[in-house]
């Protein structure tokens, strides 16, 4: 086990190493003349010149490459651009916290109800509650987000004034404030994520019941319910788990749209803000940690299945 | 609930004479499931308005229209007129091209490069896949949509930066899914014989081990095709679609969201054709992946 | 005296495409109590699709539509769902097919063995769990507590069917459906999983079913045999009857094209031709009319009866009494292959300490700083072959037999060795070998499912190979007429050159790929396993074809198999190997009887003969191969004849023990031939 976690962590570096260097080439090689970029075109040379300095831009590429990334792994994420420069650090930190909550709500929704749907699709394969369960998945759950958020504004917040629209309450509100603002964008996140969910659960339902082992069960005359809760049902998860682990990454700074539509101050919104006002070194925070977090939770996938999961081989 | 199915079929009686092509039982397949037709007549509808919408719709979608500001949906204008007074039935018969066009190009071209790249890689593996597996896989560590937001904010928005943007980041997961199916194919005696005649590696990659990948690459395409929609749409709600003042979907509810009270049907209009068509594009793709009984990856 | 089970005119349908099939038709069948009955039929005869159907178990296409299953004396088509719970596992227990797919994969063996006991004997789950220890080690596990504590896959195939047949007793069921419990096993670990079959039921006074494929197998386990064709049961009787005095013309058939350990190279086996009657096409009557050869236009218009002879005995025949009186007889005698030639005396290939290991770290390997486990398959293996010969290479799975095929065709590389095709020098890696060379080696793969590709038609394929390898200066036309004129080599019609190979069977699938292989004229074919998916009827087809396409195009052979009655039907040198070395080779005769290697010994009696009266020899292969390899002997851990400490220490010699037949073995050839000689005791 240990070693398998050695390895896993290794390879998570690797990973690491190589999207880092691919951001950093994005960021701050292909634009060109970034302090110029920042600065717009009519800003005196001098301004130029100094903003290069401080940037570290005159030194070669390799070298600005590994300043930069020191400069995350020792915890100085520089200061961002626009806002009086401010410390980035914070900030992010600030917005991370908020869409782990968000996130951690999506998936207390969404992942129950999902797996649920899911499994009686699979079980009910071909009937008409298998039709009604994907047409419900199809249709209503798997449009864009920022349709979703739309009608969802409209319905609860608009018309039945049941919640609030927008999500800018301060972090100092009460827990029930707090909660209530959550629960529109949550659901419009969990909209999304249902769409796939339950097609995997159906999927990996269907595929376990066509197996010999089932059959095995049956004629060892194990009551129907059992055979799928105490046979089927573990493997037949086992893939689901490994998407909703991994999903938790794609749920902290992946939900741009959402967070726009609700005003959201979370990591995607921050992430909209600095690309609008090409603030380059709170994009490069926002996407370095939004990599961090998804390749922690791919890990979490892969630990997670091989733990359920005995054919894995621990080594 | 249905039990495990013991196939009664054997490996020596006598086979039929002549089977149905695989593409004509595909097609029997996919019309005998009503919402998959469903489905594709909605796509079908879709690419028309892409093909002749402009040629159809009263207005071109900058005409601003005097007078006729805010106007609710009426016989004259279908779907009412925006806060400038353009005529939304028009914007949006416009705007079908770049939502059509753009996540077609960029479907077709990383099915192309993603269909090489797996191919070569699930072939000839070895330290070669190896390394190019792992870049894949780590560009894949970046969630689709930050990417996209980074790249194209630092290059600047225009349709071909996005067609860029979204092959870059497709064709990685086509690469792996085609990869995934070629592996399970190398090793076949066919592919051995082919080996034994003295085949070039060309060969065998596009004519003895395509045709085997395709299922799994149409369904691929299929859902890479939704995701395109999606992203595209999304791009274009953030503000970094094609720029303005094109019809662009995305953007035209974004905008709509502000002046919401007074003319709701600026927003529900164009969100409406977005919903529209990607129900039908999934109704579309999930029959695909039912007659062929692949899932496909997600993001 | 009840019977367990007595079905009666069962029919039995399934659902296809919307249009209901008929799968048996008018099957009916008794198993007395304490019997073994053994239900035998080729693939698509419905034999595991009558198991289950015995045991009121339908897939959700199925449909009983005539007829009743009484199990001691209950019809089981009246009970309902609840109640089947209540026999199923405890007094009817199936031991399945294929035991690693049967088993739940993320389960421990031990609980699933405990969960029959908890069920249906109301034990707690701890006492389950006890219980099911006590079953691991009846059925001879050696360390049961361990085990109960695994996973499927961590066993071996024999163990796991260990597994599943401690879970079928756990109960002591009245019944035990046995549906083709060792066909993924090694000949070796099948013949002491049958041992302890045979022992188990005994003991429990159980009644048992026992599906195969397999004759020999039938012929020495089971009591009664009932033979099953096309959904219809062809004959009943006991196991001496079926196959001492065989009334049934496809029975006589079926028995007389199995090759034997003592059949010469010099005769051809008698065939069935044609192929068994789809579901859809059920005959009007007699179904085995089609291939029958004594079949009158009678057969044709009427299914026979199903009739009681004296005793015991059933047959479906319109022509048994003749069959039965002997006034008409089937000449089943193999006939002389009047054109056998004699091998020449040069090489068509020679090969020297051939090596390859696999499992060599690889750069993601390196950089994570893993090792993996490296497994020499093929260790210091040199091979002659003569010229118009054939080279039977034999040994269980995991022995490097497949391997070293790969290496001499080059789909492998040798990581060392030298080899020569017809005195020029053959490169390790395929892609430096000449048109010529690749044009003189062909291979015919194990698979039939995939040795096509099933994207282009037949004739494509064969016709690339000819335009690849073949003479450059051929038209369309002729390489067109070249197909064709292939195609009847291996007696396909002309027109299965526009075929897919959907629309192809097992066996003529494999007939394509003889064809593709014979189109460059090699001077070496490589058979691996070519027979080894086929069934019985078909295979002794394919045997016959390559050994005519031997003598009319000159070629040799490098036959792979198991199935050791196989390679002796078409070799005449035969080199056996065990983890990646050769132990013993020589002409058949001579590797198969005294003296030979302690592995051939325990090869040779691991072969069930299609004789129930032959005498069983009971030399049995205890454990698996080894995952480490071996000091000193590489099967010291496994032989039954091991003399003491140097086995373990020193590498055996490599003996000479007549006219090129050489031994790996520390035992002298004539101590050797003085042991086998007698038979050992029972262990």
């Amino acid at each position: 086990m240990l070693r398998y976690l050695v390895r896993r962590i290794l390879l998570l570096m690797v990973t690491l190493l190589i999207t880092s260097a691919f951001i950093f080439a994005l960021t701050q090689v292909i634009p060109g003349d970034v302090p110029r970029l920042i600065l717009g075109r009519d800003a005196p040379p001098q301004a130029v010149e100094d903003l290069r300095e401080r940037l570290g831009l005159n030194q070669p590429v390799p070298q600005q490459y590994i300043n930069w990334l020191m400069g995350f792994v020792t915890g100085d994420w520089g200061t961002s651009f626009t806002g009086g420069s401010a410390p980035i650090r914070p900030l992010v930190m600030e917005r991370l916290g908020n869409s782990m909550r968000l996130a951690l709500l999506t998936l207390i929704i969404s992942v129950p109800i999902s797996i649920a749907l899911g499994v009686i699709a699979g079980l009910f394969e071909n009937t008409w509650i298998d039709s009604l369960i994907s047409i419900l998945t199809l249709s209503v759950v798997g449009l864009p987000e920022f349709v979703t958020g739309l009608i969802l504004i409209n319905v609860f917040a608009l018309g039945f004034g049941w919640l609030p629209a927008s999500a800018t309450a301060p972090s100092t509100a009460s827990v029930g404030d707090w909660l209530r603002q959550l629960i529109l964008p949550a659901l419009s996140a969990s909209f999304v994520l249902m769409a796939y969910v339950v097609r995997m659960t159906r999927a990996g339902i269907i595929d376990e019941l066509k197996k010999p082992y089932v059959r095995t069960a049956i004629l060892k005359g194990v009551p129907q319910r059992q055979v799928i809760t105490r046979h089927v049902l573990r493997n037949a998860l086992l893939p689901t788990i490994t998407v909703i682990a991994v999903s938790f990454g794609w749920l902290i700074g992946g939900l741009v749209v959402i967070e726009n539509v609700f005003s959201f101050p979370g990591l995607g919104r921050l992430m909209t803000n600095a690309v609008e006002r090409k603030d380059i070194p709170l994009m490069q925070a926002v996407v370095m940690v939004t990599i961090f977090f998804f390749a922690i939770a791919n890990l979490a996938a892969d630990l997670l299945y091989a733990l359920l999961n005995p054919r894995i081989r621990l080594e | 609930m249905s039990g495990p199915y013991i196939s009664p079929m054997s490996t020596e009686t006598s086979p039929p004479a002549r089977r149905p092509s695989a593409l004509s039982t595909a097609i029997r397949q996919l019309t005998s499931r009503p919402l998959t037709l469903i489905g594709a007549l909605i796509v079908i509808v879709f690419v028309g308005l892409a093909l002749f919408g402009p040629s159809i719709a009263p207005y071109r979608y900058d005409t601003i229209i005097r007078g006729a500001a805010r106007m609710p949906p009426s016989a004259e204008y279908l779907f009412g007129t925006d806060r400038l007074g353009r005529d939304i039935f028009s914007r949006v018969l416009w705007g079908a091209r770049d939502i059509i066009v753009l996540p077609t190009v960029t479907t077709i071209l990383s099915v192309i490069f993603g269909a090489a790249i797996g191919l070569t890689l699930g072939y000839i593996g070895g330290w070669l896949d190896d390394v190019v597996s792992r870049a894949l896989d780590s560009l894949l560590a970046i969630p689709a949509l930050i990417l996209a937001l980074v790249m194209l904010g630092t290059i600047g928005s225009s349709a071909v930066g996005i067609i860029v943007v979204v092959v870059i980041l497709y064709t990685p997961i086509v690469a792996r899914v085609v990869r995934a199916a070629t592996l399970s194919l190398r090793t076949s005696g066919y592919i051995d014989a082919a080996k034994l005649r003295g085949e070039a590696t060309t060969y065998i990659l596009f004519r003895e081990l395509l045709p085997g990948v395709l299922p799994a690459l149409l369904v691929e395409a299929s859902l890479r095709f939704t995701y395109a929609i999606f992203l595209t749409a999304s791009l274009g709600f953030l503000g970094l679609g094609v720029q303005p003042p094109s019809p662009d979907w995305g953007r035209m509810v974004n905008e709509a969201r502000d002046s919401f009270a007074q003319t709701p049907w600026a927003l529900w209009f164009p969100a409406g054709a977005i919903a529209l068509l990607v129900i039908g594009v999934n109704l579309l793709s999930d029959g695909l992946r039912r007659i062929f009984r692949y899932e496909g990856q997600l993001g | 005296m009840t019977p367990i089970i007595q079905a009666e005119h069962l029919y039995l349908d399934y659902k296809l495409n919307d249009q209901w099939v008929n799968a048996l038709h008018d099957v009916s069948l008794i198993i007395n109590p304490l019997e073994i009955h053994g239900l035998v039929g080729e693939s698509g005869s419905g034999k595991s699709t009558l198991a289950l159907a015995l045991m009121n178990y339908l897939a959700p296409n199925a449909r009983i539509s005539k007829g009743s299953v009484l199990f001691d004396g209950t019809d089981l088509g009246t009970q309902s769902p609840r109640d089947m719970r209540g026999i199923w596992g405890r007094l009817i227990s199936l031991v399945p097919q294929d035991s690693l797919a049967a088993l739940n994969p993320s389960q421990r063996v031990g609980d699933q063995i405990a969960e029959v006991t908890h069920l249906h004997e109301g034990l707690s789950v701890k006492a389950a769990r006890v219980q099911a220890i006590e079953m691991l080690r009846r059925v001879k596990i050696a360390n049961p507590e361990g085990t109960a504590k695994r996973y499927p896959h961590e066993l071996s195939g024999g163990m796991q069917q260990r597994v599943t047949i401690a879970m079928a007793l756990s109960t002591r069921p009245r019944l035990l459906i046995l549906d083709e419990p060792t066909t993924a096993l090694d000949v070796t670990t099948q013949a002491v999983i049958i041992d302890l079959f045979r022992e188990l039921i005994h003991d429990n006074q159980a009644a048992a079913l026992y599906v195969s494929h397999n004759l020999g197998l039938v012929a020495q386990l089971c009591d009664r045999v009932t033979v099953l064709y096309g959904g219809e049961v062809m004959a009943s009787a006991p196991v001496a009857d079926i196959f001492q005095r065989p009334i049934h013309p496809y029975t006589i058939s079926l028995l007389a094209s199995l090759p034997r350990l003592t059949e010469g190279t010099e005769t051809r086996l008698p065939t069935i031709e044609g192929t068994a009657p789809s579901l859809t096409g059920r005959p009007r009557g007699c179904v085995f009319a089609s291939r029958c050869p004594v079949a009158l236009p009678l057969c044709h218009e009427q299914k026979p009866p199903l009739e009681q002879i004296e005793g015991e005995r059933w047959v479906k025949c319109h022509r048994w009494r003749e069959m039965d009186s002997g006034e008409l007889m089937i000449d089943t005698a193999p006939k002389a292959d009047v054109s056998a030639a004699p091998p020449h005396a040069s090489y068509v290939l020679t090969a020297e300490d051939m090596r390859k290991a696999f499992g060599k770290p690889s750069l993601l390997d390196r950089l994570t700083m893993r090792q993996p486990k490296v497994v020499r398959a093929v260790d210091g293996v040199s091979l002659r072959l003569l010229e118009r010969s054939t080279l039977g290479l034999v040994g269980e799975s995991g022995s490097g037999k497949t391997t070293l095929a790969r290496l001499i065709v080059g789909l492998e590389t040798a990581d060392s060795g030298t080899m020569e095709l017809l005195h020029v020098h053959l490169p390790n890696k395929l892609d430096q070998r000449t048109p010529e060379l690749l044009r003189g080696l062909q291979m015919i793969f194990q698979n039939p499912n995939d040795t096509l590709n099933p994207y282009q038609t037949v004739g494509a394929q064969i016709a690339r190979t000819l335009k690849r390898l073949g003479d450059r200066s051929l038209s369309r036309e002729q390489i067109k007429a070249r197909v064709v004129e292939l195609l009847q080599a291996v007696r396909l019609p002309a027109d299965y050159a526009n075929r897919y190979s959907s629309e192809l069977s097992g066996g003529e699938k494999q007939r394509v790929a003889i064809a593709r292989a014979f189109s460059t004229h090699p001077a070496l074919v490589l058979a691996d396993e070519p027979t080894s998916s086929l069934d019985v009827s078909v295979q002794s087809v394919i045997l016959n074809l390559l050994k005519d396409l031997r003598t009319q195009q000159g070629a040799s052979y490098l036959l792979i198999s198991h199935d050791l009655n196989v390679v002796s039907y078409l070799a005449d040198w035969i080199a056996v190997m065990y983890l990646g070395e050769v132990v013993e080779e020589g002409p058949p005769a001579v590797v198969y009887t005294a003296p030979s290697h302690p592995y051939t010994e325990a090869l040779v009696s691991a072969i069930p003969t299609p004789d129930p009266t032959a005498q069983d020899k009971r030399i049995r292969l205890e454990g698996d191969l080894p995952v480490e390899l071996p000091t000193g002997c590489r099967f010291h851990t496994r032989c039954p004849r091991k003399i003491g400490a140097i086995c373990e220490t020193d590498v055996p010699p490599y003996r000479e023990a007549g006219a090129g037949h050489m031994i790996r073995c520390h035992i002298p050839v004539d101590e050797l031939a003085r042991l086998q000689q007698s038979l050992p005791e029972t262990t």
